[in-house]
């Protein structure tokens, strides 16, 4: 048992994040599309590439390494049966985001986020609640254009968080940002489907090396 | 509803520890059932009856008997009913061994009502992409209209009762929006068996009224009967046609029995608004009321009796008339501290 969790933690890659995507995926995604220069956050100005005619550009070779910590990352914790709670308050992207979930077997929050979620847990819910590993949002801000409460409140559970982060989020208290666009359907489609994959490939490695332990 | 805006801690102070009774686990609730059938046999032995065919009825009785209890309310008696009458229908604990839910949407707090409107969405989502298979296809899209005369929706009890949890009225209003959304689309019959599990059919109205056909008497001449009420007098009307305008109350002719002119007028009324004057006979009897009482009891009484001589336009007008209407006015009632219905007792300064 302990072999099947140390296992993992000794490759860089154990499951081969980086072939589920290319620069060019992300491209075509329009990932790289930021919100014009007004929008812009302090603390995002070192991961963008450039600013054309107003409009910042997000540098794809920082996302490329971001989003293969991340997916690495998320992969390890779902390797080990981790709770993932993927939270956005985007409308248009709410069925897409719950039906994601719903397909990896992990949770879902897109809709009216109650103040004391994680923070008042076992009063909310009654005791002996689990709460999520890891918080996955596929857009930082809410639906005023804030930063969303469940980053302030993982940070105070000590819940890692993974965060898409567009031109005009604090990427500050996200374990894991990966800045890129959140506003496209096409680049929410590509997040959501590299999630998905990332999720099952590491359940099904997590089977696969049960069934070996087992046989032994 | 009406929000309270000043209120006391204790009021604010809603979630202190769990919140409500303590959820029942499968587990518990099937060692009760077990418990309660190894007690249902035992009850039956010490009755000396057999324990196969023990059934509710007879334990009521047996506890009854063997706990005799005078207390006044039913439900402080002491009981001995099957535990999923007992505990009541609320869910079991959500999570699984390892802690993790069984729900995907249970983070959000409203799972049940979160998964409703998801499956509703993609409802919608499918409607609409059909209908763009139909535009791509040139195909005509279906126009027949769903009755919606004779249905309603949930309302916001039934739909707590099918999700087990409270639902806000905002939430109950969204989710009534959605699905008038779903059912405005054309193609919304494909989901037709999804949408029935929201929708309840209005019972029939009621029924028009039957007006009675015309009867005949011995000389052939047609009539028929009314009855009418004004505060506490009753009357009965019989018109005859054929007539020459004589009308008889409690076997004395009207000039008698009514000798103020606003009583007669009120029985006249019927006649001259249909014009037929001279041309009905009428013979009542009336009882209770006083004078303008008894007049009015009559006049609704002839009008009633005068429908079946009418054609439905005029009977229509009668109505609009109010001439077919009962007076709901009745003697208010004297209140405690005032002298009459309405008037205070005097008041003195000192």
């Amino acid at each position: 048992d302990d072999k099947l969790l140390t296992e993992p933690l000794r490759h860089p890659d154990f499951f081969s994040v980086k072939e589920l995507f290319t620069l060019k995926d992300l491209f075509d995604a329009r990932v790289h599309l930021g919100h014009k220069k007004g929008c812009r956050h302090r603390f995002m100005e070192p991961y963008i590439f450039g600013c054309r005619l107003d409009q910042d550009i997000i540098d794809l070779e920082q996302t490329v390494q971001h989003l293969q910590l991340a997916l690495n990352f998320t992969a390890h914790i779902a390797y080990r049966g981790g709770i993932i709670l993927f939270v956005s308050r985007r409308r248009q992207f709410c069925h897409l985001v719950e039906s994601t979930a719903r397909a990896c077997g992990e949770y879902a929050h897109t809709r009216y986020w109650q103040g004391g979620l994680l923070t008042n847990a076992h009063i909310q819910f009654g005791p002996g609640v689990r709460l999520p590993d890891l918080l996955v949002f596929l857009s930082t801000l809410n639906n005023v254009f804030e930063p969303h409460v469940a980053i302030r409140d993982a940070a105070k559970m000590n819940i890692p968080t993974v965060g898409v982060v567009d031109t005009n989020c604090n990427p500050c208290l996200i374990t894991y940002p990966i800045p890129g666009n959140d506003d496209s359907p096409a680049a929410l489609e590509l997040y959501c489907k590299l999630f998905r994959m990332t999720i099952i490939r590491a359940k099904d490695k997590r089977r696969q090396s049960e069934a070996i332990e087992e046989l032994r | 509803t009406l929000r309270l805006i000043c209120t006391t801690t204790a009021v604010q102070r809603k979630n202190v520890g769990a919140s409500g009774p303590e959820k029942y686990t499968e587990a518990f609730i099937k060692k009760q059932i077990e418990e309660f059938n190894l007690g249902r046999r035992h009850l039956a032995n010490m009755m000396g009856e057999d324990p196969e065919t023990f059934t509710q009825e007879d334990i009521d009785r047996a506890i009854a008997y063997l706990f005799p209890s005078g207390l006044f309310d039913k439900q402080a008696r002491p009981l001995m009913k099957h535990p999923t009458e007992v505990f009541p229908e609320q869910r079991k604990i959500q999570w699984g061994e390892d802690g993790r839910p069984f729900h995907f949407l249970f983070y959000t707090g409203k799972q049940s009502y979160y998964s409703l409107m998801h499956e509703t969405y993609e409802k919608l989502l499918n409607v609409q992409k059909h209908q763009d298979q139909l535009i791509a296809e040139d195909l005509p899209l279906q126009k027949e209209k769903r009755n919606l005369a004779g249905s309603r929706w949930l309302t916001k009890i039934e739909l707590e009762e099918m999700l087990l949890e409270k639902v806000s009225d905002d939430d109950y209003s969204r989710f009534i929006q959605l699905l008038q959304k779903l059912v405005a689309l054309p193609c919304a019959d494909i989901e037709e068996k999804y949408i029935q599990k929201f929708s309840k059919e209005v019972p029939v109205q009621m029924q028009k009224v039957v007006i009675e056909p015309l009867q005949h008497d011995e000389r052939g001449v047609a009539f028929s009967t009314g009855e009418g009420t004004r505060k506490t007098a009753r009357a009965t009307a019989v018109v005859y046609d054929n007539g020459t305008g004589k009308i008889t109350v409690n076997g004395i002719d009207i000039l008698h029995y009514f000798p103020v002119l606003q009583d007669r007028e009120q029985l006249l009324f019927p006649f001259q608004f249909l014009g037929r004057i001279g041309k009905h006979d009428m013979v009542c009897t009336v009882s209770g009321g006083g004078r303008s009482a008894q007049a009015g009891a009559i006049r609704l009484a002839s009008a009633k009796a005068l429908r079946s001589f009418v054609t439905e336009k005029e009977v229509e007008f009668m109505r609009q008339a109010g001439l077919l209407t009962v007076d709901p006015r009745v003697k208010e009632r004297k209140k405690p501290g005032q002298e009459g219905p309405r008037r205070k007792f005097t008041w003195k300064k000192r």
